[in-house]
C-alpha cells in the first residue's frame, strides 16, 4: 500500500530535481560568454546591447531574474524562438507528440524483445541461445546508434529500396497509418536497439539469481511442475527490479531520439534540439531540455509510485 | 606443502592478474586495443601523408596504392584520416574520462564521508544533472560554449560523472565504518588522510571499471556529437564527422560510411570486454 508520507516524499523529491534541473539550465544561459544579449547579434552596439539587457531585465541581480525565468517558465512562457519567429512552447508543442509516438513504438519493442529473450537466456545459462543473445546484446551496446541508422538505410532504403529512408509520411499520405508504420519501423528498431541490448542483460541476470533462490529450491522439490515454478515463483521475483531499470531507459530513448531522428528526418524533439543548436536558436534549446527534463521527472516519479504497489516487500511508512 | 601455503597466500590482486592472463576474451580486447592504439598514433608517423590536401581530379576514388582505402569527397586519403580520426576519439574518450572519474568521485566521496546536510545537498544536485538527458545537456552547452576539443572534453565530462558519484557514496558509505579506519583516526589522521589514503583506494578497483565503460561511452558520444556538427570540426577528422561526410554519398561510395563506423565498434566492444573481463577477475565472490 502507498502511505500518504511515501507519496508525499516523492513528490516533494521530484520537486526539489526540478528545482535543480532549473537552476543548472539557467545558469548554463547566464553564464555563456557574452550573455544572452550579445547572442541575439554578435555585431549590436553598445547602446543597442544595452537597451536589450534592460528590456529583457539582464540588469537585475541573478536571484531576481531566476525568480523571473521561473514564474514565465511555471506559466508556460519560455520566450520567443529566434529560427522559428514564434512562442517556444508553440514550436515544442507541435513536435512533442512525434517523438512520442517514436519513443512509445521503440519502448514497446524493447519490452517485447528484450524481456522473453532475457527471461530464456537467463532460465538456460550456457544455452547456444544463451551465447548467441549474449553476443548480439554485447554488440549492439558498442554500435553508435546512429551508424546503425546509416547502414540500415544504405541496406534497406537504398541498395535494396524496401523502407522509406526518413520522413514521416509519404507526400499526399498524411495521417495514413500503414504509410506511417512504414516509416517508423527503421527509426523505432535503430532507437530501441541500446535499450534492448541494456533490459536483456539486466533481464537475464535478473532471473538467473532469481532461480537460484532458496524457495524456487522448494518448490521444485515439492514436486511442482517446471513452467510453474518458472511463472510463479522465478518470474515474479526477477521481473520486479526490471521495472526501475525500464524508468532509467528513458532518458536514454528521448536522447538517442535527437540523433534518430536527424538521421530519418523524423519531425520530432530531439531533431528540433540539433536544429536549435546549429541555428544557436537559446530559447529553443532551453525550452526543448527543461521540456524533456520535467517529463522525465515526471516518469520517474511514476515508476516510484507504481514500485510498491507491485513489490508488497517495499515499505512505504517508514 | 610449501607451495599450497604460497597459493593460499596469494594476494587478492596478484590471483586476478593471473585470472585475466587466462582469459582469452580479455586478451583478445586488450591486443585489439593495443591495434588501435598504435593505428591511431604510430599510423600517421608511419604514414606522412598531408590528412588535409584536396585531390579535387580524385574525389571518391575506390582503392588504389597510393590510397589503400580510396579518397574522400575533397579527394583527401581515407586511410590517414581515420588514423588520426582515432587520435581524436581516443584522447576525448581518455580526457573525458578523467573529468568523469574525477568530479564523480570527488563529489561521492565527499558526500560519503561527511554525511549530513552536504550529502543531501550534493546527492539532490547529482539527481537534479541526472534527470536531464545527458545529451540534451551536452548539446545545450556545446551551442553556447562552441564547438571544439576542449569544450567537448569538458562537456562530456561533466555530463557523465553522476552515476560514479552514487556509486563512490555507495562505497565510500561502507567503507567509512570499518575498523581500520577508526584506527586511522584514533591514531590521529585527519579526514584528508583518512580518505585518501584509507578509503578510497578500497575502491580503486571500482573505479577503473567504470572508467573503462566510461571511455566507451564517452567515444559513443564524441561520434555523436561530431556527427551532428557539434563537435569535432572540419577539416579536423574525427570518426563521428567523417560519418557525417559520408551520409551524402550512399550511391556513390557507401564504403565512407562503413569505415569509421567499424573502428567505433571494434574499439567500444573491445574496451567494454576488456571492463567486463576485469570485473569479473576481481570479483572476490567466485
Amino acid at each position: 500500500m502507498l502511505s500518504p508520507g511515501y507519496v508525499a516524499r516523492r513528490i516533494l523529491h521530484a520537486l526539489i530535481v526540478l528545482a535543480v534541473v532549473a537552476v543548472v539550465t539557467f545558469f548554463i544561459v547566464r553564464l555563456a560568454p557574452g550573455g544572452p544579449a550579445a547572442l541575439a547579434d554578435p555585431a549590436l552596439r553598445d547602446a543597442e546591447r544595452a537597451a536589450i539587457e534592460a528590456r529583457l531585465g539582464l540588469n537585475d541581480a541573478l536571484p531576481v531574474q531566476f525568480l523571473k525565468f521561473v514564474s514565465n517558465a511555471v506559466r508556460g512562457d519560455l520566450g520567443q524562438s529566434f529560427l522559428y519567429g514564434t512562442p517556444t512552447t508553440q514550436v515544442i508543442a507541435s513536435r512533442i507528440g512525434n517523438t512520442l509516438i517514436l519513443a512509445g513504438a521503440a519502448l514497446t519493442l524493447t519490452l517485447l524483445v528484450a524481456i522473453p529473450l532475457g527471461t530464456i537466456s537467463g532460465l538456460r545459462p550456457r544455452s547456444w541461445l544463451d551465447r548467441v543473445v549474449s553476443f548480439i546484446s554485447v554488440v549492439l551496446l558498442a554500435i553508435p546508434v546512429f551508424w546503425l541508422g546509416l547502414i540500415l538505410i544504405i541496406a534497406l532504403a537504398v541498395l535494396r529500396p524496401l523502407l522509406p529512408a526518413g520522413g514521416m509520411y509519404t507526400t499526399g499520405m498524411e495521417g495514413n497509418l500503414p504509410d506511417l508504420l512504414r516509416h517508423l519501423l527503421l527509426p523505432a528498431v535503430v532507437l530501441a536497439s541500446a535499450s534492448i541490448a541494456e533490459l536483456l542483460r539486466y533481464t537475464r541476470s535478473s532471473v538467473r539469481s532469481a532461480a537460484k533462490l532458496d524457495h524456487v529450491r522448494t518448490a521444485r522439490a515439492k514436486g511442482l511442475p517446471q513452467h510453474t515454478v518458472h511463472v510463479r515463483h522465478v518470474l515474479k521475483n526477477a521481473l520486479i527490479p526490471v521495472v526501475t531499470v525500464i524508468g532509467l531507459q528513458l532518458p536514454r530513448l528521448v536522447g538517442g531520439a535527437a540523433v534518430t531522428e536527424t538521421i530519418f528526418a523524423w519531425p520530432g524533439m530531439g531533431r528540433l534540439s540539433v536544429e536549435a543548436a546549429l541555428g544557436r536558436d537559446y530559447p529553443l534549446i532551453l525550452g526543448v531540455t527543461l521540456v524533456v527534463a520535467a517529463a522525465v521527472v515526471l516518469f520517474n516519479l511514476l515508476v516510484d509510485l507504481v514500485y510498491p504497489l507491485i513489490d508488497p516487500r517495499i515499505r512505504t511508512d517508514s | 606443502m610449501t607451495t599450497t601455503l604460497v597459493r593460499s597466500a596469494q594476494a587478492p590482486a596478484q590471483r586476478s592478474w593471473r585470472r585475466l592472463r587466462r582469459d582469452p576474451v580479455a586478451l583478445l580486447s586488450a591486443a585489439t586495443l593495443v591495434l588501435i592504439v598504435l593505428f591511431a598514433f604510430v599510423g600517421p608517423v608511419m604514414r606522412p601523408v598531408d590528412p588535409d590536401v584536396l585531390d579535387l581530379s580524385h574525389q571518391l576514388a575506390p582503392s588504389t596504392v597510393a590510397h589503400p582505402l580510396g579518397t574522400d569527397e575533397s579527394g583527401r586519403d581515407v586511410l590517414v584520416r581515420l588514423m588520426l580520426g582515432g587520435r581524436i576519439s581516443l584522447l576525448v574518450g581518455l580526457f573525458a574520462v578523467l573529468v568523469s572519474v574525477s568530479v564523480g568521485t570527488l563529489v561521492g566521496a565527499l558526500a560519503g564521508f561527511y554525511g549530513g546536510w552536504l550529502a543531501g545537498l550534493l546527492m539532490r544536485v547529482t539527481d537534479g544533472i541526472l534527470a536531464l538527458p545527458a545529451f540534451f545537456l551536452s548539446v545545450l552547452t556545446l551551442t553556447f560554449f562552441g564547438p571544439g576539443l576542449v569544450p567537448l572534453v569538458l562537456v562530456i565530462g561533466l555530463t557523465s560523472w553522476m552515476g560514479l558519484a552514487r556509486l563512490v557514496r555507495g562505497e565510500v558509505l561502507k567503507y567509512r565504518e570499518e575498523q581500520y579506519v577508526e584506527a586511522a583516526r584514533a591514531l590521529g589522521g585527519h579526514d584528508g588522510r583518512v580518505l585518501f589514503r584509507h578509503v578510497l583506494p578500497q575502491i580503486l578497483p571500482t573505479l577503473i571499471v567504470n572508467a573503462s565503460v566510461g571511455i566507451s561511452t564517452a567515444i559513443l558520444a564524441e561520434s555523436a556529437l561530431s556527427f551532428l556538427g557539434l563537435g569535432i570540426q572540419p577539416p579536423n577528422a574525427s570518426w563521428g564527422n567523417m560519418l557525417s561526410g559520408a551520409q551524402n554519398y550512399f550511391y556513390t561510395a557507401p564504403q565512407l560510411a562503413v569505415y569509421p563506423g567499424v573502428l567505433i565498434l571494434v574499439t567500444v566492444l573491445a574496451t567494454n570486454l576488456l571492463g567486463d573481463a576485469v570485473r569479473d577477475a576481481t570479483d572476490p565472490t567466485d
